[in-house]
């Protein structure tokens, strides 16, 4: 695209003009942004500096990592599905329907985003655990119980990372054009149909937007996870616990199942980014 | 952006600014660091509690973790006078780094418990229950002193333990173990003491040889050096002898 900085006869053409202003960033912008730039960058490097790179196969492929691994991803991967099939649905009513304690509710929900994990997983354990308001009715009625289970991994993640999905959709959902939905309303739809046919395509990005942040914000899990579902290698330790417990033991593991997790996730982040947000 | 939302900005700004401020300004008060570990949380809050009294002005702050993340932070770094471990291993690891000034000095011991919910609910009568599959049993992991001294005691009881889970700290276990989540776990004989919601202990005489010996020892980066000195005498002290009696823990 070819600009010129003295052509402002025609609207668009200044609009240009004004964008091509807009890419020399100005320097108070420029200093803070790098000073926030240094905050992510310094501890990658610090992760990637102290690595055992040589023995970074041998460290991985040892049967507690690979464990932990295969829990992460099944872990992680099913919250994420929770959290659409019953998230998306919570977004719809927050952002359509209107009820009593709707605000509340609101706030309820997004409590997961700024509470500590490890409180969240005791409210989960004083909840669904053996001796919990459900969990003892449960573990009566049925001899399930949820705690120091891959359930109970899955619950913890679920509870951190539903949160992220149903804020990014409700947003979404307020955002939709209600035309096109009054439109296809007229011409008989129900109004799921319209849900299913019109609304949900028209945030497709958000929704993919929202998965991302879920899964993410569930593999990286801990506090939760170690307060609610225990710490047992093959069972209930995912990488974020193997790393804990490794860092103080077995440092060179701890840095290997570090730098796997950076690598995912960044490898996860820029495809899905560009992919998805871009547009 | 409306201008309330940049009036709120500023007011938070200034809050934070005036409280990060005061916080490098504490003129004639002396900060002692002292790091723990996570069974010593009780009786070390009554330790700093009465040094402080004997010393005005000065304020010990707490550092309660697993002995062994807290080597590491140490070995990283991190600003401490004085450290006590939960055994002689992870000392040792820091007296080998150059990290301790002086030697460290034994101040008291603890033997392993077996510990269920109040009323016993599973009815577990001994060690064999560890290996009960159908039980809930926890330990602690096996970096942190707690389940190395519970592997030591198992293997030599000839009790191949079935855990549901492994526990980073002492603490965290007992917590489940009060709570009822668990039938059964492996904790220190002061735990029980430190229990509120009240833990019962099982009689487990295959135990009773396996003790961890804690350490106390001045960091060779403390900035306070004396005043740590102080803090280490005064933990050796019959006073401090008392106070760690108090809390469980053997000589």
């Amino acid at each position: 695209m070819t600009v010129k900085r003295d052509a402002a006869a025609t609207g668009s053409k200044r609009r240009r003009s004004h964008r091509s202003a807009d890419s020399r960033t100005p320097w108070p912008l420029a200093v803070l942004a790098a000073v926030a730039s240094t905050i992510f960058v310094v501890p990658l490097i610090g992760l990637i500096g102290s690595a055992p790179w040589r023995d970074l196969p041998n460290l991985i492929a040892d049967e507690i990592v690979v464990d932990a691994i295969g829990l992460s991803l099944v872990s992680s991967l099913v919250a994420a599905m929770l959290s659409v099939i019953l998230g998306v649905p919570l977004a719809w009513v927050l952002s359509r329907s209107r009820f009593p304690g709707q605000r509340l509710l609101r706030a309820v929900v997004t409590l997961p985003m700024v509470l500590p994990p490890v409180v969240g997983g005791a409210a989960l354990l004083f909840a669904l655990g053996r001796r919990g308001i459900i969990g003892e009715p449960l573990a009566e009625a049925t001899g399930f119980v949820l705690p120091f289970s891959l359930w109970g991994v899955i619950v913890a993640n679920t509870f951190v990372a539903m949160p992220f999905l149903v804020v990014t959709v409700e947003g979404a959902f307020d955002s939709v054009d209600r035309r096109y939905e009054a439109a296809a309303a007229t011409l008989g739809a129900n109004r799921f149909t319209v849900f299913r046919r019109i609304s949900l395509p028209m945030i497709a990005p958000s929704l993919r937007a929202g998965l991302v942040l879920a899964w993410a914000r569930a593999l990286g899990e801990f506090g939760a996870t170690i307060t609610f579902a225990g710490n047992l290698s093959g069972r209930t330790q995912t990488l974020p616990l193997a790393v804990f417990v490794a860092l103080e033991a077995d440092r060179p593991r701890a840095l290997a199942i570090s730098l796997l997790l950076v690598v995912v996730s960044i490898v996860v982040l820029v495809t899905l980014r560009d992919q998805w947000w871009r547009r | 952006m409306p201008p309330s939302f940049q009036g709120a900005l500023v007011v938070v700004s200034i809050i934070v600014i005036s409280i990060l401020a005061g916080c490098g300004s504490d003129g004639d008060r002396r900060t002692l660091r002292v790091f723990a570990a996570a069974s010593l949380t009780d009786s070390f809050a009554d330790l700093a509690e009465a040094f402080e009294a004997e010393n005005p002005g000065v304020r010990v702050e707490l550092n309660l973790a697993g002995s062994s993340s807290l080597r590491e932070q140490i070995l990283e770094g991190a600003p401490a006078d004085v450290f006590a471990s939960a055994n002689e291993q992870v000392m040792d690891d820091l007296v080998a780094a150059a990290a301790v000034s002086g030697d460290p000095a034994p101040f008291a011991s603890n033997r392993l418990a077996l510990a269920v919910p109040a009323g016993n609910p599973a009815d577990v009568d001994g060690l064999a229950d560890l290996a009960d599959a159908e039980l809930l049993v926890g330990l602690c992991a096996s970096q942190v002193p707690c389940g190395q001294l519970a592997s030591e005691a198992l293997g030599m009881a000839g009790v191949t333990a079935a855990p549901d889970t492994t526990e980073p700290d002492v603490r965290a276990l007992l917590a489940k173990v009060e709570a009822g989540e668990l039938d059964v776990g492996l904790i220190y004989a002061s735990d029980v003491v430190a229990s509120t919601g009240g833990v019962e202990v099982i009689a487990a005489p295959a135990l009773d040889g396996h003790s961890t010996r804690y350490p106390v020892a001045v960091l060779s980066g403390s900035t306070s050096p004396a005043l740590a000195d102080a803090f280490m005498i005064f933990v050796l002290s019959p006073e401090g002898r008392a106070i760690l009696d108090r809390h469980g823990f053997g000589r």
